[in-house]
């Protein structure tokens, strides 16, 4: 190459300067190693934040601001046609499903601001536009299907039950109606267009083991923030608990 | 007395040792988390036909690591020194594109044939190699390689990260399934790298390995006066 000189550059030194150079850099690496490793320990013993060690926690919290900044809810989730969804999809995870739900006395309960609550029939979420919807459902652990689910979007639900007020918090919160499974959704993710209350799989009621009656579908999540069986739905400026965040997971979760 | 003067070739600037050194323990760090979040689903496989040769990884090798049910652990070591490991490269990068070591690096128009010469000489086929400055032919290859491997473990990382927010970056793994594979072979290739490279520092001997830790070789050659004024 034309700026490349002849030879490297040359200096001369004492034997002395040269013991005395080796012996600082070896010793600096060695500082830098040990440093390296005592670093990586003392993070390990820390007092732990919601299963994780706190300047982990604090890190996650961190990319959460940075990440939630970047985030265009204008940004959908690829969509497939629904003939390209899976049949057979995988179950995982039953946290807060025990026993049966009985439709007869079954209301999805949405907490007001004002401190009221709705009780919501099947019907009365049945009656809003249905959106279909196939994509490629993201599970934490490293999987991933195209699934095919059909629901009221959050956004219409919203409108349609005059929770405009509501929607201006930081929050959402959705429990099962045993409460043994919970999750926090920032609100920008939840009325993103494609978040679905979600009612029915491959066209049909949604199965037991899927989240009957009502489920909540939002593709710009991993699969642990998909709460199956929704029982209340509630607003908040802080986050709302969440089950596996308290398991040592990022709350953001989100893609 | 006056001390015995030495002559010594300046070889490896103090920033790239430094970028060097810092990356060794990181980049450990990122594969060890890498693989507490890969165990969680470890579906790669070579098979031939249908028979499966290889599982990543065998039980065994989880068992001795104490990979397994370390998800969430892996995850949040791996999205903690993701910024160490992006800031560390971005200012390698930086740094050898202003300082000009990039001429030492890149390959150019004669590596891609020296590096055959370098690689029979290596294997003791030939005995001479093509001269060179600071890097032979084969060690500009596989260096830069490993920085344009560097970037695409960033992509692909982002793809799996964020598919939504980076659907540029999951386009251009050819999807979210696909970016997960190439962040994975990404990082077989490290390793395979790291062999191959412990291997040859070994069979190249001290003073070069110092280098890296001094910034200088020593020079073997006598100092003559025909070399002063030569050239």
């Amino acid at each position: 190459m034309r700026n490349l000189p002849e030879q490297l550059p040359k200096r001369t030194l004492t034997r002395r300067q040269i013991q005395v150079r080796t012996l600082v850099s070896f010793a600096v690496l060695l500082l830098l190693f040990t440093a390296a490793w005592m670093g990586f320990n003392w993070i390990k013993k820390q007092p732990s934040d919601n299963g994780t060690p706190k300047p982990l926690r604090s890190v996650l919290n961190t990319n959460e601001k940075i990440f939630a900044s970047l985030f265009d809810s204008t940004r959908r989730v690829k969509e497939y046609p629904l003939s390209a969804a899976d049949k057979k999809v995988r179950v995982n995870g039953n946290a807060g499903m025990d026993g049966q739900v009985d439709m007869a006395t079954w209301r999805l309960q949405v907490i007001r601001s004002r401190g009221d609550t709705l009780f919501l029939t099947m019907d009365d979420i049945k009656k809003l536009p249905k959106k279909d919807i196939a994509f490629d459902f993201k599970c934490i652990e490293g999987w991933s299907q195209v699934t095919h689910w059909a629901g009221v979007p959050f956004s219409r639900f919203v409108e349609a039950y005059q929770l405009k007020e509501e929607s201006t918090m930081n929050y959402i919160g959705l429990v099962t109606p045993d409460k043994e499974y919970y999750v926090g959704i920032d609100m920008p993710s939840a009325l993103q267009e494609q978040t679905l209350l979600c009612y029915e799989m491959n066209g049909k009621p949604l199965p037991v083991n899927q989240g009957f009656p009502l489920r909540l579908i939002i593709p710009v999540k991993y699969g642990i923030k998909h709460l199956k069986r929704i029982g209340t739905l509630f607003f908040s400026n802080t986050k709302p608990a969440d089950y596996w965040a308290e398991k040592g997971y990022d709350y953001y979760a989100g893609h | 007395m006056p001390q015995p003067l030495k002559e010594v070739i300046v070889k490896h600037p103090l920033a790239i040792r430094w970028f060097h050194w810092c990356n060794f323990p990181i980049l450990l760090c990122m594969i060890w988390s890498g693989m507490l979040i890969y165990w969680a689903n470890d579906e790669y496989r070579i098979t031939l036909g249908k028979k499966e040769v290889f599982h990543f990884f065998p039980e065994s090798f989880y068992k001795s690591l104490g990979i397994p049910f370390r998800l969430a652990e892996g995850m949040n070591w791996h999205f903690t020194f993701m910024w160490l490991f992006f800031i560390n490269g971005l200012l390698y990068i930086v740094f050898t594109l202003v300082s000009g070591q990039w001429r030492y690096l890149l390959p150019n128009k004669r590596s891609f044939k020296e590096a055959f010469q370098v690689v029979l000489h290596d294997l003791h086929i030939k005995r001479t190699q093509p001269k060179f400055l600071k890097y032979n032919a084969a060690q500009r290859i596989a260096y830069t390689s490993v920085i344009v491997m560097g970037i695409g473990s960033l992509i692909t990382g982002l793809a799996i990260y964020k598919p939504v927010q980076f659907g540029w970056a999951a386009w251009l793994c050819g999807g979210y399934k696909a970016a997960r594979l190439e962040h994975f072979i990404l990082t077989i290739g490290y390793v395979l790298f790291f062999i191959v490279h412990i291997l040859q520092v070994i069979k190249t001997g001290w003073n070069n390995f110092q280098a890296m830790i001094t910034g200088f070789e020593i020079s073997k050659l006598p100092k003559t006066k025909t070399d002063a004024k030569s050239s």
